[in-house]
């Protein structure tokens, strides 16, 4: 699939920038990029925080019950996707905690929820009797074509589930690190177990119509992962994963308008290197603060804030 | 919000008069097997009190009943004057053993916080809190203090010693003043040397924060020269009282239905001989959890 416009890159900076804004669909990609990677980012945060990567990847597979579904009702695919997510959700919250003592059966309870929801979709496309239109954008993603509906459609839900995560963040941060106490002190864990997977599921639904099914962890693990290497702080770490994930999306969108290779590929491959640029910064400061240490055996200063 | 309970000093000291935990005929039972039965318990405000007792006797599972956590079977626990639940504001809780992989990489001062305000719905609003803000940080920064931990509060949870960690929890339990504290094997995987220190903090910290402290323990020798009552616990059944009443060969024999021995070595350590469990199994330790 080759585009209608044939842009080249020069060396004008200004030039390349009014290049890109010269079309109305990439003015809706880079709107719709940038939504999903603010919402990506922050509730990717939790998720590695949270150590539900699985979760992630089994809710973002769920694209193909939730297409191949909506196809067979006569749904548009993105509602399809959306329901399919919440019910995998719902259905590995019923099955056990997330968080908790019991990981192992949640990580089985999750894959089965995984294959059953792959079945589904076999299913839902052998009763259709046809071949699931638009299969590559779906596990790939696209950013031609996004409409100015659809980033409206965008920015509500993603007002939406960062508005929930806003109201439940500190006591989702407790019962994430330390849910015994939390649940001591009347934080309801498995209530909010099961809300974050709801906010996981709607976050993986929205972030794969930009970087489809199969990426979507280029902004929804790779950015906030790389801002937990560099730092363990709440806020900062947050700031840093919206900006790494931002950077990614918007330069994972020009590389693709500038030449002939798929927006999905840049998006995953920036990621890619701002989580391994994050690593190599965090392995040479801890060096830095060893040998720091060594040298200045009882330095230590409290820091609160 | 439970915020009344921090904000109210005149409430909480008359509160400080009624005991601060007061068990009478508790039982629990868990997955049709009786766990404890029949137990009373009484911890005045103020007193630093010992739980002992076997493997799988039922201590952790007491502490769950007093935190509202266990259901009774039958009998009451009443919780500074309150129901369990109705308590949990006023109450520190530091679990057996957690599991801080999480929090590796979160600093100690953020782990402290959580204690304050991590039951906080929405965010933190920066133009109406200034002043709450910077009272919670003298809070923050005075519980460290307390605990010895200043040194070290600014580094990731991950890097530090198993005591270091255990200061910072016991911190983060005392961060919002709390009446009662309970504290579930807080000196396991401790060394001899840290066990000692930890068990002087703790009996520091119930006269500098005026607080009860309830704390499970394997072993009664760290603790022997800090305490102000034992529990034990044995076979189902609960004996109560100070240290030297209660750790008796008399009365430990009575408990256990077994003749138990114990020896006073020269340095005044207890010794317990004649426990009916061999005192080498190491099965899993950890209680059901419902």
């Amino acid at each position: 699939m080759t585009p209608t416009v044939n842009p080249s890159l020069s060396l004008n900076l200004v030039a390349d920038l009014r290049d890109l804004f010269q079309f109305p669909f990439m003015v809706h990609a880079l709107e719709a990029a940038t939504i999903v990677a603010v919402l990506a980012s922050v509730v990717g945060w939790y998720v590695v925080l949270r150590r539900q990567a699985f979760a992630g990847h089994t809710l973002s597979v769920m694209a193909f019950p939730g297409a191949a579904g909506a196809a067979l009702a006569g749904w548009p695919a993105a509602l399809g996707y959306y329901v399919a997510c919440a019910a995998a959700a719902l259905a590995m919250a019923g099955t056990g905690p997330a968080v908790g003592r019991h990981k192992s059966v949640a990580s089985a309870v999750i894959a089965t929820v995984q294959i059953t929801g792959l079945a589904a979709g076999f299913l839902f496309l052998s009763l259709n009797h046809q071949i699931l239109v638009g299969l590559e954008t779906l596990l790939f993603g696209t950013f031609l074509g996004v409409s100015s509906s659809q980033v409206l459609v965008l920015l509500a839900i993603a007002a939406g589930v960062l508005a929930v995560t806003a109201l439940i963040a500190r006591p989702l941060h407790f019962c994430t690190l330390d849910p015994e106490v939390a649940r001591a002190r009347g934080v309801p864990v498995r209530a909010l177990d099961v809300c974050f997977l709801l906010i996981l599921a709607f976050a993986v639904a929205a972030t794969s119509q930009i970087t489809g099914a199969l990426l979507t962890f280029a902004l929804l693990v790779a950015p906030p992962a790389a801002a937990q290497l560099i730092t363990g702080r709440t806020l900062a770490g947050l700031v840093v994963s919206v900006a790494i994930a931002l950077v990614v999306a918007w330069l994972g969108l020009a590389a693709a308008y500038f030449s002939i290779y798929p927006a999905g590929f840049y998006v995953t491959t920036f990621a890619l290197a701002a989580y391994v640029l994050a690593w190599t910064a965090r392995a040479a400061r801890g060096r830095l603060a060893a040998r720091r240490r060594t040298r200045l055996p009882s330095a230590g200063v409290l820091e609160s804030g | 919000m439970t915020e009344t309970a921090t904000s109210e000093p005149v409430a909480a000291q008359s509160e400080r008069c009624t005991a601060a935990v007061r068990i009478s005929g508790a039982s629990v039972r868990l997955g049709g097997r009786i766990i404890f039965a029949d137990v009373d318990l009484t911890v005045d405000s103020g007193q630093f009190v010992a739980i002992l007792g076997p493997n799988g006797a039922g201590k952790s599972t007491l502490m769950r009943a007093i935190l509202g956590l266990a259901p009774l079977a039958a009998g009451s626990v009443q919780v500074l004057g309150d129901t369990p639940a109705g308590a949990r504001s006023r109450v520190g809780y530091l679990p057996q053993q957690r599991s801080l992989d999480r929090a590796a990489g979160v600093r100690g001062v953020d782990l402290v916080r959580l204690g304050l305000d991590g039951t906080r719905w929405g965010l933190p609003l920066p133009p109406l809190g200034k002043a709450r803000r910077r009272s919670e940080r003298n809070r923050i920064a005075e519980v460290i203090e307390l605990v010895g931990a200043s040194a070290y509060a600014g580094r990731a949870i991950g890097e530090l010693s198993g005591g270091e960690q255990q200061r910072l929890l016991i911190a983060q339990a005392l961060v919002r003043r709390p009446e009662l504290l309970i504290l579930d094997e807080p000196l396991d995987s401790l060394d001899l040397p840290n066990q000692a220190a930890v068990a002087a903090l703790v009996r520091g910290v119930t006269s500098r924060e005026r607080v009860a402290v309830l704390l499970v323990a394997h072993d009664v020798n760290p603790l022997l020269p800090h305490l102000d009552r034992v529990v034990y616990l044995a076979g189902g059944r609960a004996l109560t009282g100070p240290v030297d009443e209660v750790i008796t060969a008399p009365r430990l024999s009575a408990l256990y239905g077994a003749p138990i021995e114990v020896l006073r070595t020269s340095d005044g350590r207890l010794v317990v001989v004649g426990l009916p469990e061999a005192p080498h199994h190491h099965g899993d330790r950890h209680e059901p959890q419902p």
